[in-house]
C-alpha cells in the first residue's frame, strides 16, 4: 500500500479543475471529431486553459470553432486570433454576415443577432461532421442551464429535448450517439461566475482586454452603457461619453453592454463580482431579459 | 476538511424541495437583485401574495406550469465555510431515475417530509435508494412544521420511524440528522428558530457547513490505488519526441511516486515513475485528482486499462451479480444484449438471470422476475466479453459503478452496482 504523503492544495478550484480535465479526456477517447466553441469570452478562455493543461505536454488534440455575429468588439476578434496564433491551433469560423449577405438569413427587426447564430452553428458542425462540441455553459448562468446534463445529446436536428435526457451517473458519462446526431459537452457546469475569476486569478489566465476598466466612448440603453458600431450607434437622445467600463460577457455588440467599473486587475474584479447584487446575463445581455424562458426556447432550436 | 460539499434533495411531491433549495440560495445570499425581481414578478403573475421561492429553481417551461420539477437542476451556493453543489432532484415516482442520478455523486442527501403526513411510501423508496448508492450522510427535514399542533410530539415520532427505518438500511446513527423546519418561512434554515424550542439541535445551514466528509466517506481510501486510463499522452514534438504518459482522474487509493502498480487486465506488474501535470510534477496524488502517469517499462496500455496497487490488485472479472436500478423506457429481460460501461472502459454485456425484484414497498426479495420495469431496483447477474478491474459498489463507489447502454438507440438503460462475484452465468432464454 501506499504511504501518507502529504497533498499539494486540492481545494474546491483544483478539484474542478480535475473534473473538467477529466471530461475533455473522456470526449477525446470516445469522439471522433471533437471541437471547441470559442467567442474569445472569459468561459471559453477558461475552457481553451483548460483543455491545453488537459493534454500537456501534447498539442491540443481538436480545433475551435468560433460563430462570428459580425457585432464582435475588435478587441474581441484580436484577442482570438493571438490565441489561435499563439498555441498554434486550428480556427472555423460560421460568419452570420455571410448567411445575411446571400439571404439564408434575414436581420430581425431589432437588429440582435445572437439568436441567429444558430443556424451557422449547426451547418459548421454538420459539415465538419463534428460529433463533439465543447460549449462554455455553465449551471449557474441561468435556470434552464441548470438541467443541462454535462453530455447533453443533439438529435439530427441540433435540438434539445429537456424531458429526454440521459440519466448521468457518477462520472460515468454516456457519449453514444447515431450518425448525425452529436453531443454538446460542458466541462464547466459546475463552476460559478465567481470560481471562473478566482480560477483566472490564480492561473493568470490572458483575457480579451475588454474585461478590464478600460475609457471607452459609449452610451446609454435600457439602463445597459454600449458601445457604437456596425451595429448601430447613439440616437438622437442618447448622448455619447467617455466612461471607465469593463464588460462582464462577450456577446453581441448590439444587445451586449458593458458596465461602469474601475477595477482593473483580476483582484479588483474578483471584488466587484463577490460584491455584485446583479447576474452577469441580468446586468449585461438584453437579450435575456426578453422572456421568463428565452434561453430554454433558443436552447431547444439547437442554440449554444 | 474539505471545502467542496456535493449534496442532493430528495423527497416527495409538494413536499417543499424547491422552496427549500429557494430559501437555502436566498439565505447564502446567492441569489441576486435580478433574480429575485424575476421571481417577485413571476409571482405577482401568478397572483401570489409573496415571492415563490421556488420559482428560483424551477427552470423549465413544462415545470412551472405544472407547478412540479421534472429534472435534477443543479445549483450553487457558499457560505465563508463551504462551497456547495446541490442537485435538486424530482419527486414524482416516474422520475425517479433522476433522483437515482442526482444522488450518484452526492456525499450528503437532504431528505424531504412533510411533517402533516411523516414518512411515507415514497420516503421508504428514496432512503433505500440512497442506501443503495451508498450516500454517506443523510438529513431528514421535516418541512411545514408550523402548520401541525403539536409540533414537538410529532417531530418526535417522525424522527422515531424514521431511525428505526434507517437503522434497518444500515445506517450508523451518526450520519444521521434529522431537523424540523419550515422552508417557507425559514425556520432552522440559516439560523436556529424560536419557533421549535424543543429542538436544540443545529440550524441546515450549520450542519452542512460542519459535517465532516473528507475523502473517506465517498469510499475512496478504503482500497489501494484504482487509475483508469482514459488517454495516452503522445506528443511526438521535437521538445518530447519520447514522452509517454497515461492520462487519468484517480478513482481510489492514492499513487505515489515510486509506487509498484499492475496494469489490468493484462497483469503486468511496473513502477510509477513520474506523476505528471501541466503545472509540474507531483510527488503524489489523491482520488479526484486528474493527473499523467508515467512508468519505468514501455508496456502496451490503452484507453480502459485500469492501473492498480501491486499490493492491493484486484482479479479482473467477467461474470457478476450487481444490483441494477433500470431506467430504460422498455423492461429488462434474462438475455438482454447490451453495452456496460465500467470506469474508461465500454464492452459488450450479456444478462444472464434476473436474480430478485425488490419490492418498493416493503424492499422484500421477489425471486426470479420475468422483468424488471423503468424504476424497478433489482439483482442481476451479467457477463461482460472483455474482463473488469472493478470492485464491490459497498468498498468504492466509482470503481463498483457501471452503465447498462442500449446498444441500438445509445440511451442509458440502467445504473449498476458490482455485487458478489460470480464463477458462471446461465444466459436466459
Amino acid at each position: 500500500m501506499t504511504s501518507t504523503v502529504t497533498e499539494t492544495q486540492f481545494d474546491t478550484l483544483a478539484a474542478l479543475e480535475s473534473e473538467a480535465i477529466h471530461i475533455f479526456r473522456e470526449v477525446a477517447g470516445e469522439f471522433e471529431r471533437p471541437v471547441i466553441l470559442f467567442s474569445g469570452g472569459k468561459d471559453s478562455t477558461v475552457l481553451l486553459h483548460l483543455a491545453l493543461k488537459a493534454f500537456w505536454p501534447a498539442p491540443l488534440p481538436f480545433s475551435l470553432l468560433h460563430v462570428d455575429t459580425g457585432h464582435n468588439l475588435d478587441e474581441v476578434l484580436a484577442f482570438r486570433d493571438h490565441v489561435v496564433e499563439k498555441y498554434g491551433l486550428r480556427l472555423h469560423v460560421a460568419s452570420v454576415e455571410e448567411y445575411l449577405a446571400d439571404g439564408r438569413l434575414t436581420e430581425r427587426p431589432d437588429g440582435i443577432r445572437n439568436p441567429l447564430q444558430t443556424v451557422p452553428l449547426l451547418d459548421a458542425i454538420t459539415e465538419n461532421r463534428f460529433d463533439a462540441v465543447f460549449g462554455g455553459g455553465r449551471r449557474d448562468e441561468e435556470r434552464s442551464r441548470a438541467k443541462e446534463r454535462i453530455f447533453s445529446l443533439r438529435d439530427a436536428f441540433g435540438r434539445w429535448d429537456p424531458k429526454r435526457q440521459r440519466p448521468e451517473l457518477w462520472n460515468l458519462y454516456n457519449g453514444r450517439h447515431a450518425p448525425g446526431e452529436h453531443v454538446r459537452v460542458f466541462p464547466l457546469s459546475n463552476w460559478t461566475e465567481l470560481d471562473i475569476w478566482r480560477y483566472i486569478a490564480r492561473e493568470n489566465v490572458e483575457l480579451a482586454t475588454i474585461y478590464y476598466a478600460h475609457e471607452r466612448p459609449v452610451y446609454q440603453r435600457d439602463g445597459m452603457w454600449m458601445t457604437p458600431g456596425s451595429w448601430g450607434g447613439p440616437r438622437e437622445d442618447e448622448e455619447l461619453v467617455v466612461k471607465s467600463v469593463r464588460y462582464r460577457t462577450v456577446g453581441d455588440g448590439s444587445t451586449t453592454g458593458a458596465i461602469l467599473s474601475d477595477a482593473a486587475t483580476n483582484d479588483d474584479i474578483l471584488a466587484e463580482v463577490a460584491a455584485s447584487r446583479l447576474t452577469e446575463r441580468g446586468a449585461t445581455r438584453g437579450d435575456d431579459r426578453v422572456s421568463e424562458a428565452a434561453m430554454e426556447d433558443r436552447k431547444r432550436e439547437g442554440y449554444f | 476538511m474539505s471545502d467542496l460539499l456535493r449534496l442532493a434533495t430528495a423527497g416527495s411531491v409538494d413536499d417543499g424541495k424547491s422552496t427549500l433549495v429557494g430559501r437555502l440560495l436566498y439565505d447564502t445570499k446567492s441569489v441576486l437583485a435580478d433574480q429575485i425581481d424575476a421571481v417577485t414578478r413571476a409571482s405577482v403573475d401568478k397572483g401570489l401574495a409573496t415571492p415563490d421561492l421556488s420559482l428560483l429553481v424551477d427552470g423549465l417551461r413544462a415545470e412551472r406550469e405544472q407547478g412540479i420539477t421534472i429534472d435534477v437542476a443543479y445549483r450553487y451556493f457558499a457560505t465563508p465555510k463551504r462551497s456547495f453543489v446541490l442537485a435538486d432532484t424530482p419527486g414524482h415516482v416516474q422520475y425517479t431515475r433522476n433522483t437515482v442520478s442526482g444522488a450518484s455523486t452526492a456525499q450528503l442527501v437532504i431528505l424531504l417530509v412533510d411533517a402533516r403526513k411523516g414518512v411515507i411510501e415514497q420516503t421508504r423508496r428514496h432512503a433505500a435508494v440512497m442506501a443503495l448508492l451508498g450516500v454517506p450522510k443523510l438529513v431528514l427535514a421535516v418541512n411545514k412544521i408550523d402548520l401541525v399542533d403539536d409540533a414537538e410530539a410529532v417531530f418526535a415520532q417522525i424522527v422515531a420511524e424514521f431511525t428505526e427505518l434507517t437503522g434497518k438500511l444500515g445506517w450508523a446513527a451518526e450520519d444521521i440528522v434529522e431537523i424540523p423546519v419550515s422552508a417557507l418561512h425559514g425556520d432552522n434554515i440559516a439560523s436556529r428558530s424560536e419557533n421549535t424550542p424543543f429542538y436544540d439541535g443545529p440550524s441546515l445551514i450549520e450542519h452542512l457547513e460542519s459535517v465532516p466528509v473528507d475523502a473517506d466517506s465517498t469510499g475512496r481510501h478504503q482500497v489501494g490505488l484504482r487509475f483508469p486510463v482514459q488517454y495516452v499522452i503522445r506528443p511526438r514534438t521535437a521538445e518530447y519526441p519520447d514522452y509517454r504518459g497515461y492520462a487519468g482522474q484517480v478513482a481510489a487509493g492514492v499513487v505515489s511516486k515510486g509506487d509498484e502498480v499492475v496494469v489490468l487486465p493484462s497483469g503486468i506488474r511496473t513502477t510509477v515513475e513520474r506523476i505528471d501535470t501541466a503545472d509540474g510534477e507531483l510527488p503524489s496524488a489523491q482520488p479526484g485528482r486528474s493527473v499523467t502517469l508515467l512508468l519505468t517499462d514501455d508496456v502496451d496500455i490503452s484507453r480502459g486499462d485500469t492501473i492498480v496497487a501491486a499490493a492491493d490488485a484486484p482479479e479482473p472479472i467477467d461474470a457478476f451479480d450487481a444490483t441494477c436500478c433500470w431506467l430504460g423506457d422498455k423492461p429488462l429481460r434474462p438475455g438482454a444484449r447490451l453495452l456496460l460501461k465500467h470506469g474508461t472502459r465500454t464492452t459488450q454485456a450479456i444478462v444472464g438471470a434476473l436474480i430478485e425484484r425488490f419490492d418498493e414497498q416493503n424492499l422484500a426479495a421477489d425471486p426470479n422476475p420475468e422483468s424488471l420495469a423503468l424504476n424497478d431496483i433489482g439483482r442481476i447477474s451479467v457477463r461482460v466479453a472483455e474482463p473488469i478491474a472493478a470492485d464491490d459498489y459497498r468498498v468504492n463507489r466509482y470503481t463498483g459503478s457501471f452503465l447498462l447502454i442500449d446498444p441500438a438507440g445509445g440511451n442509458t438503460l440502467a445504473a449498476g452496482l458490482v455485487g458478489d462475484v460470480l464463477t458462471s452465468v446461465e444466459v436466459g432464454s
